[in-house]
């Protein structure tokens, strides 16, 4: 089922190499620069706006729709945002100049090992949406933010600590890319134990010691691999592959840890809620997301809060509990609901889909005319600046969403078959959960 | 699979295919002229939600409160704009059945994109085929268990 795309020379010197990667990162830091500078000098109107544009339309579809589904983490292997940081910890853009650290180079805190973090910042992001989506200067703020902050974690702690632990968007790649039809793996386990000096982890003349903290030996899932493809310079064994394998691979192994359940129910909640409140008929709800600091905005903030981080989970903890009393399970409550949370995986990024393409269709005439106009200054680059809004495919958008949001609870219930039949509890409660949500979310999109 | 499980399975798509696409009993109304006041402001329709019979002949009448606002109804692909404080009509007969959205499509200020109504052109049938394709699909995978259901004792 799993096949090696390293095992043709022409992929394998194309990840190897370091100038294909650095000719799209270049691409993607200049769009970037771009992006920042259209936000704060170019025109306030948000949908004539490069940044925004681009950002929010053009790179979320190719993001969600295309790259995380499919590639998992491909897209943290051209992410221009750790870029300037991580070239100034090595001192360094190509190969390594030489194993001392430049800077103070610390490990991140035990304590914060974790994605909490990225739980946080995902949902501050979530949570005002509806401002930055919507405001050049807001988003220029937040992009120049991650980019400085980037930089500052660089400087201070080792590796890629801000894409581990701190990025809103790390977070739910990580998640979903458990799902994802690619993965890095080592060939054979055995020629790692036997490899005296981890150059993959530790770095050599060859490459940099992983920049994610991750033991390639030891990966059994994409969560935290960047796909980076350091390892597979380092390796001298040549004992680095890079898979295509089934969709949804990594979900047979359930997870145990809070803070990755947690991230799945964020993810399958905000969705829900973003459909409902940017695209359904009530003005009153977007307002009062809109009025950051308003007391409808506290209103909104608080339904936000409590749906996401209560309704939701103790609803699905509900299920698992009548599923361990169907099945008289001995398992701890905490370790089946951890279990379980695994299973809502697909359901989440299928509701992401099924949002996104609602929301890119109708707004992807935008692309053409911020193109050409970016600052909308009344340029017009490439001769489609009076490209007129008009919604895309409209007609496809029922049946499509339709068939991705069934699709998706076909392949989380299957998910939590094999993870019931794993922990020996009963699967039926979390998928009348499962239902009953999809069915929500059919009706705020239809 | 076995051969039980492939006839079930085919049994399945078989009753997808039905909801998705069995046509229904129309309940033919007489079409009636309606007509709507529609207010427009920043970023939303009052009313928003607009419910009609197929075959009506539906004149909106758009009034804008603050800025210039339009209404493009999907689909049907009409649109008309109403500067503050004119009355703009927009009249058109609704033949195509189902749920449509409506946009505001002059950039009137931020959340402007996001500026929508929904016009119900006789019941939204497919949100009743997707509920029931969407049961179907739990109620089929419920049924189709993996084979053989392995124990494991954790
Ligand atoms: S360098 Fe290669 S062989 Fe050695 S531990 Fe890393 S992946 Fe395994
Ligand atoms: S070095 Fe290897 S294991 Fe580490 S992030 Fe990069 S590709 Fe993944
Ligand atoms: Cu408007």
């Amino acid at each position: 089922m799993r096949s090696d795309l390293t095992r043709f020379p022409f992929v394998k010197s194309l990840l190897k190499n370091r100038w294909p990667q650095f000719l799209v990162w270049f691409v993607m830091l200049a769009g970037f620069l771009f992006a920042i500078l259209s936000g704060f000098f170019g025109t306030p109107v948000g949908n004539r706006n490069f940044g925004i544009v681009f950002v929010w339309i053009a790179w979320w579809a190719v993001l969600i729709l295309v790259a995380v589904p499919f590639f998992g983490r491909g897209w943290c292997s051209v992410c221009p945002i750790p870029l300037p940081g991580e070239w100034l910890q090595r001192g360094a853009i190509m190969n390594p100049p030489g194993k001392k650290p430049r800077w103070f180079n610390l490990r991140w805190p035990n304590k914060l090992r974790n994605i909490w973090l990225q739980n946080l910042t995902f949902t501050l992001v979530a949570l005002f949406s509806s401002v930055i989506l919507t405001t050049p200067k807001v988003t220029s703020i937040v992009l120049a933010a991650m980019l400085f902050l980037a930089i500052g974690m660089s400087i201070v702690f080792e590796r890629r600590t801000f894409c581990r632990y701190l990025c809103p968007v790390g977070g739910f790649i990580g998640l979903y890319a458990q799902a994802a039809p690619m993965e890095l793996r080592v060939k054979n386990k055995q020629v790692c134990l036997a490899c005296k000096d981890k150059p993959c982890y530790n770095g050599s003349e060859a490459g940099y010691g992983c920049p994610w903290d991750v033991f390639p030996g030891g990966l059994t899932k994409n969560t935290y691999c960047g796909l980076c493809m350091e390892c597979l310079r380092t390796c001298p064994y040549d004992n680095i592959s890079v898979n295509t394998r089934p969709f949804s691979a990594d979900l047979s192994k359930p997870s145990g840890r809070m803070d990755e359940a947690f991230k799945a129910f964020i993810m399958l909640g905000a969705a829900m809620i973003y459909a409902g409140v940017l695209l359904g008929p009530w003005g009153k709800i977007k307002l009062a997301a809109y009025s950051v600091g308003s007391l409808s905005w506290f209103g909104y903030t608080a339904v936000f809060l409590a749906f996401i981080f209560g309704l939701l989970p103790a609803l699905f903890l509900g299920a698992v509990g009548i599923g361990k009393v169907l099945t008289k399970s001995t398992l701890a409550l905490k370790q089946s609901f951890t279990a379980f949370a695994t299973a809502i995986v697909p359901l989440g990024l299928m509701f992401w889909v099924a949002f996104s393409l609602s929301f890119v269709l109708t707004n992807a005439a935008y692309i053409f005319s911020s193109l050409s106009d970016p600052f909308g200054w009344g340029w017009d680059l490439f001769g489609t600046a009076a490209i007129s809004w008009q919604p895309y495919l409209t007609s496809l958008l029922l049946p499509l969403q339709t068939g991705v949001l069934v699709g998706g609870l076909l392949w989380t219930a299957r998910t939590t078959q094999k993870v019931g039949s794993k922990v020996n509890i009963s699967p039926i409660p979390v998928i009348i959960f499962s239902t009953v949500v999809t069915l929500t979310m059919l009706g705020l999109l239809l | 699979m076995s051969k039980k499980q492939w006839f079930f399975a085919i049994f399945v798509v078989l009753a997808g295919m039905v909801i998705v696409f069995a046509p229904l009993p129309v309940h033919a109304t007489a079409p009636t002229q309606r007509t709507f006041r529609v207010e427009a402001s920043q970023y939303t329709y009052s009313p928003a939600i607009l419910k009609v019979n197929p075959g009506d002949i539906i004149s909106i009448e758009l009034i804008s409160t603050d800025v210039v606002h339009g209404l493009y109804v999907d689909e049907y692909g009409i649109s008309v704009t109403a500067d503050p404080g004119q009355t703009a009509r927009l009249t058109f007969t609704a033949d195509k059945p189902g749920s449509f959205r409506f946009r505001c499509n002059v950039t009137c200020g931020a959340l402007h994109p996001f500026m929508i109504g929904k016009l119900q052109v006789g019941p939204n049938t497919w949100l009743w085929r997707a509920s029931g394709l969407t049961v179907l699909a739990a109620l089929a995978i419920l049924i189709l268990r993996p084979s053989p259901p392995k124990a494991q004792v954790t």
